[in-house]
């Protein structure tokens, strides 16, 4: 069973203006272990398409299938725990929370998730298979490089061991060598740990990291 | 770490507002504690002053009948109207007084010696008899003796002739029938042949049970007043009641102004949590979409309005015994009102309502924060 199915999904954001349609008829299945790009040029579509299969809006027509559960009717609460126990959210601007430490970042939505038995050694864990010094889990993220954030953030996104990870340009922030370094640790996630990697991007390079690559144009698949 | 560790770190970030929000409402608190224990203690000061008096009815004669007095025929018919209850006629009148070279002036309060001891304590001395000349005279004037000379054993002139203070009286307070604290108080006997008068002003009924009053009341109105009316009636737990109903509400009007200067505070904590979720707009997106419920959202946001406002309550009730000390000083003359249970009550009052108005000022901000749409959240910059 694929880990995210689209059938016949349609978005459309109803304007003064007119209806624009977003999403128009999509079709597509990601299976579990996959690393998939999503490319398209501006409006095309793939902010809309993000936001649907990170469960952070639902489509107008059509059904979409996440872990198993259909989105279309659910509820904003059913939602939100389908955010927080299935997806790994990866943002282009690391989103970390400044007002806490490196590791209570990390260890924020298995408190969510309930209990905080154990939730801090996980979180350093957690930590150090991304690579981020002990010294630094203390600090506020504001204290961090760039790279060093972004680690945190996928970090944040792995502790609660999602179904896959939802990243947006995640390198879009950092420069090439700090950004090369960041798909490489993903790249490992998804070899050695087996990580679905779900990838928005507008950089051509990142096709070598990939499986397949889905083109949308206008708010269409294209191959 | 959990949602209140989150909210307190939240209330720091931004101490100066906080702090700002948080005087806000310690002054509330302490404007309603002052305050309400201001119109207390003065409730309680009064209560004081009248509370032996609350079993009397004092039954005077109706204006313009027979001269203004009772006559000893009214006087023993009202005994017999009242039953077991106790009958104490008196008349008054002032009058100049010397002790040795000291002159003064006096009220005089004329009561059967019979009934002196129902109607009032000796502190020293014994009670006077309808003969031997003596007379009793009151706390305030036994304690001004240096300039008027009376103390217990002094030989003092009323008119031509001169009586023996045989005893002090105890400190009785202003009361609705009789003031005996600034008075003498003298045998009817000698009072009615001195001044050669048989009549009395009015006379005091004491109701030994207090839930009779009413009773005894109408049994007079009925014994006196069939035919016309010839005495007017009044009972002192009517005019106390009233008394301790306008009381309670000076007291409820004081609050009432503290109250106020509390919702000004609740106006600044709404601003000031309504301006703080307008700039982590981002982090409740952020939040929202990792997974954080709406609810919880809420929770953040009503923890930090509950910290500000047990912050408040806590600075302001310390404050309040204070303020409360100086206003019961300056008011009511008595400190020790401060730590009576009501006075106390009024702090407590004024803490609860403090938090209260902080958690019911952060409830919108709070709502509005978890509505937001994450989606839109995550892009605000």
């Amino acid at each position: 069973m694929p880990v995210i199915s689209f059938e016949h999904v349609t978005k459309v954001y109803p304007l003064p203006a007119g209806d624009v349609v977003a999403l128009d008829g999509v079709d597509l299945a990601i299976e579990k272990g996959e690393f998939v790009l999503i490319m398209g040029p501006s409006g095309s579509g793939k902010s809309t398409l993000l936001n649907i299969m990170g469960s952070l809006d639902v489509p107008t027509s059509g059904e979409v299938t996440i872990a198993g559960k259909k989105i279309s009717r659910m509820s904003d609460d059913e939602l939100t725990l389908l955010r927080r126990d299935h997806i790994g959210f990866v943002f282009q601007q690391f989103n970390l929370i400044p007002l806490l430490s490196v590791v209570e970042n990390v260890e924020y939505p298995l408190i969510l998730k309930g209990g905080q038995n154990g939730s801090r050694e996980r979180a350093k864990e957690v930590l150090r298979a991304v690579e981020i010094a002990e010294t630094h889990f203390t600090h506020k993220p504001s204290e961090l490089s760039g790279g060093q954030q972004q680690r945190v953030a996928i970090a944040r996104a792995l502790v609660n061991d999602p179904d896959f990870l939802l990243c947006d340009e995640p390198t879009g922030n950092l420069d090439s060598k700090t950004g090369t370094a960041i798909m490489s640790l993903l790249d490992r996630m998804n070899r050695e740990e087996g990580k679905t990697i779900v990838m928005v991007t507008h950089d051509p390079r990142m096709t070598e990291y990939a499986d397949r690559t889905i083109r949308l144009v206008d708010g269409r698949v294209v191959e | 770490m959990t949602f209140f560790d989150i909210a307190r770190r939240n209330v720091t970030r931004h101490w100066l507002r906080s702090t700002l929000a948080v005087v806000g409402i310690v002054i509330g608190v302490i404007a309603i504690a002052s305050l309400g224990i201001m119109g207390n203690s003065i409730g309680l000061m009064f209560e004081n002053m009248v509370s032996d008096v609350g079993d009397t009815v004092i039954v005077s004669p109706a204006t313009g009948v027979g001269g203004g007095k009772l006559t000893e025929r009214q006087v023993s018919d009202i005994a017999r109207a009242v039953g077991s209850n106790d009958v104490i006629p008196f008349s008054s009148t002032a009058d100049k007084i010397s002790v040795g070279d000291k002159e003064s002036a006096a009220m005089i309060y004329a009561i059967p010696a019979g009934d002196i001891p129902s109607l009032l304590e000796v502190e020293s001395g014994s009670y006077p008899k309808d003969t031997g000349g003596g007379c009793l005279i009151g706390s305030q004037l036994a304690a001004n003796s240096r300039e008027n000379g009376l103390k217990l054993g002094a030989r003092v002139r009323i008119g031509g002739e001169t009586l023996r203070v045989v005893g002090v009286l105890k400190e009785r307070g202003m009361g609705f029938d009789i003031n005996p604290d600034y008075a003498i108080v003298v045998p009817y006997a000698w009072y009615s042949s001195h001044y050669d008068e048989d009549d009395y002003d009015q006379a005091i009924v004491k109701v030994r049970d207090v839930n009779n009053i009413d009773a005894v009341k109408e049994s007079i109105e009925q014994k006196m007043n069939r035919r016309e009316d010839t005495v007017a009636v009044m009972d002192t737990r009517g005019i106390l009641e009233s008394v301790f109903a306008a009381t309670e509400s000076i007291t409820i009007f004081l609050a009432g102004i503290g109250a106020i200067s509390l919702l000004v505070a609740g106006v600044s904590i709404l601003n000031v949590m309504l301006m703080s979720v307008t700039e982590r707009t981002k982090e409740i997106g952020i939040l929202r979409s990792i997974g954080t419920r709406r609810s919880e959202v809420m929770r953040m946001f009503i923890y930090e309005a509950l910290l500000l406002g047990l912050a408040g309550a806590v600075i302001g009730g310390a404050l309040s015994f204070g303020t409360g000390y100086v206003v019961t000083a300056l008011f009511a003359g008595n400190a020790d009102y401060l730590f009576h249970p009501t006075s106390l009550l009024y702090i407590a009052f004024g803490m609860g309502f403090g938090v209260f108005t902080s958690i019911a000022s952060g409830l919108y901000p709070a709502w509005k924060a978890a509505q937001l749409n994450p989606i839109q959240a995550l892009r605000h910059e």
